[in-house]
């Protein structure tokens, strides 16, 4: 009884704030768009100089999607002149690179298609060498059948467990990114809003009434977790419909994890709604408690993480529901693949709500 | 006649600072009784004592027989705090809604209580409204009308005619006395000493001590002074 009219009440109020409504359905679709442009955007051919290559090492480079340009000399001002990503020299055995490395990501790759153009040429010639050997050994010893395969590139046929050859990070970081916004404008939305009842006075008038305290947090829970769940089908139904993200598995479980991670935001952001004096107080927990988060979230690789950094991990929400979703929308995996990611967020979840009714002590003992 | 509140023992700090200091007082059932003192001397604290918003250091409060705090009794309580605590983004009616269905009225009941606490206040004709197009005044109102709205047996109004014009202050102590006559004890927080004179009896505050008190004809017999402001002052021991 106390729960519902919490969540009527909750629900004239997010009605009527407009804004508040767009930034929970509206905003996260835009940066979602913004971002799919952004990361699906064709990648331009580096441009490589070269000095004294053979025709053989140039054609292997233009066929990695490399832009090859004869130049003079291996300098600052040619490299800049020109707009090269990289000149390559080579002098004998001696085979010398420089790399602008404006972006340290692109001169990677850069640097790997050298080497791989460079070590496949080596190769072809100890090739011709091997057979040429071979020749004359079998001329030498023409009674010995001495067989030579022909040294060809290999092919390599590969295939995919997850996602395929045209799968781009994206793919990989959308199921991240959905996630991530409901956790954090429903922290931010649910946080203020208690806030706003603490500086009102309108809690502790609550508490003047017969209202358990735990109904309070209930109400809370109840009435702005159903606005989530909008957010979520809105949210999933965009990236999937409209923006072509891949959805391998269940659109239903994508919504149990993000009703979870919701119901974790909520009672984080309630909680820590306690130790604002302010509005501007509550902004001042989004660097430490969101920020955080998004990168424990499966960006970035968990094992290639530092042993402390791992454990740091694990008491991020964001990196179990990170790696759920990541399980269901990109490797189509089921319920029974992610029912330990969401045990641990419904834990979470208990054990802020649990802090949140002990909290709210402050204003009523009982 | 029983009494509705006893406050015995009552000593609050917060810190080292001490703002409240051996409170002794009873409020009978059926009276209306004022804690007049200037601002800071420690009313509200008593007052949310009172209600179980907060818990004394020492000493216990005991209202209709129960001790505080205590749910339950909560149901028989009308608080009306000193800030208006309204939802400025609801509408009047819609504020009275909420907190009659968290005192669980049923429907009926509830639009009858809605429409005799608007009625009371004067915001029949406001109470579509948001509240954030209220003026001061207006909202004060409708906090005393979220405080009857329950039909509650005791009624603690902290400051409540505070930015009431003086014409809508007389018809809110009018109302006052006739719910005194339905048997309701009203505990009322003032700093305006031409609101004592309304009260029974009252309590003068000061320092988080009480001061003196009595009924207003008592206290000027007491002090042999004809304004409850000198008797103020004289108890206080602070001499013009």
């Amino acid at each position: 009884m106390s729960i519902l009219a919490m969540v009527k009440r909750i629900f004239h109020q997010m009605l009527r704030d407009k804004r508040a409504l767009a930034l929970m359905m509206v905003a996260p679709l835009l940066v979602l768009t913004l971002l799919d442009y952004l990361l699906a955007g064709n990648t331009v051919d580096p441009r490589l100089g070269v000095m004294n290559t053979n025709d053989t090492l140039v054609e292997r480079l233009e066929d990695s999607n490399i832009t090859v340009l004869q130049v003079e000399e291996r300098s600052k001002d040619i490299l800049l002149d020109k707009d090269l990503d990289g000149i390559l020299e080579i002098a004998g055995e001696e085979v010398s690179l420089t790399l602008t490395n404006d972006q340290p990501n692109a001169a990677k790759a850069l640097q790997i298609k050298v080497q791989q153009a460079i070590a496949a040429e080596k190769a072809k010639v100890q090739g011709e060498n091997l057979s040429a050997f071979m020749e004359r050994i079998k001329s030498q010893l023409p009674e010995v059948p001495v067989k030579m395969e022909q040294v060809k590139a290999p092919e390599v046929a590969t295939s995919y467990i997850y996602g395929n050859k045209d799968t781009i990070f994206f793919d990989q970081l959308s199921p991240i990114l959905v996630g991530f916004f409901v956790f954090f404008f429903v922290f931010l939305i649910s946080g203020i809003a208690l806030l706003r009842e603490r500086t009102t006075g309108t809690l502790e008038r609550l508490l003047a009434t017969p209202i358990l305290r735990r109904d309070i947090v209930f109400g809370y829970l109840l009435g702005y977790g159903l606005f989530a769940v909008v957010q979520t089908i809105i949210v999933v139904t965009y990236a999937v419909k409209v923006l072509d993200i891949t959805l391998v598995g269940s659109f239903w479980n994508v919504v149990i994890i993000n009703l979870t991670l919701a119901l974790v935001a909520l009672s984080l952001g309630i909680l820590l709604s306690a130790f604002a004096n302010s509005e501007f107080q509550m902004m001042q927990f989004i660097p430490i408690a969101i920020i955080p988060q998004v990168f424990f979230a499966g960006i970035f690789p968990f094992e290639s993480m530092a042993g402390w950094m791992q454990v740091l991990a694990k008491c991020m929400p964001m990196y179990y529901g990170g790696s759920a979703l990541v399980d269901v929308m990109y490797k189509g995996l089921g319920l029974g693949a992610i029912r330990n990611d969401l045990l641990v967020l419904l834990g979470f979840a208990l054990v802020f709500m649990v802090l949140n009714v002990v909290a709210l002590k402050k204003y009523r003992k009982i | 006649m029983s009494s509705s509140i006893v406050i015995n023992k009552v000593s609050k700090s917060f810190g080292k600072k001490k703002v409240l200091n051996q409170i002794n007082l009873t409020v009978k059932s059926g009276e209306i009784f004022g804690l007049i003192g200037p601002s800071g001397s420690g009313k509200t604290s008593l007052v949310k004592i009172i209600v179980g918003m907060d818990s004394p250091s020492q000493g216990d409060v005991q209202v209709l027989n129960t001790g505080v705090p205590n749910l339950k009794l909560l149901q028989r309580i009308g608080y009306m705090a000193q800030a208006d605590a309204l939802y400025s983004d609801l509408t009047g009616e819609e504020n009275l809604a909420f907190f009659a269905s968290l005192f669980k009225l049923k429907k009926e009941e509830k639009k009858r209580r809605i429409a005799y606490a608007a009625h009371l206040v004067n915001l029949t004709d406001e109470l579509k409204k948001k509240v954030q197009n209220y003026s001061g005044g207006m909202k004060r109102r409708l906090s005393l009308a979220v405080a009857l709205i329950q039909d509650p047996e005791i009624l603690i109004l902290d400051e409540p005619t505070v930015g009431i014009d003086p014409e809508l202050r007389q018809s809110i102590w009018a109302e006052l006395y006739r719910l005194k006559n339905e048997g309701k004890t009203i505990l009322v927080t003032t700093h305006v000493m031409d609101e004592a004179e309304k009260c029974d009896r009252l309590a003068m505050v000061r320092d988080g001590e009480i001061i003196t008190s009595g009924s207003p004809a008592e206290l000027k017999e007491q002090y042999g002074i004809t304004s409850l402001e000198e008797v103020f002052l004289t108890a206080g021991g602070k001499q013009q």
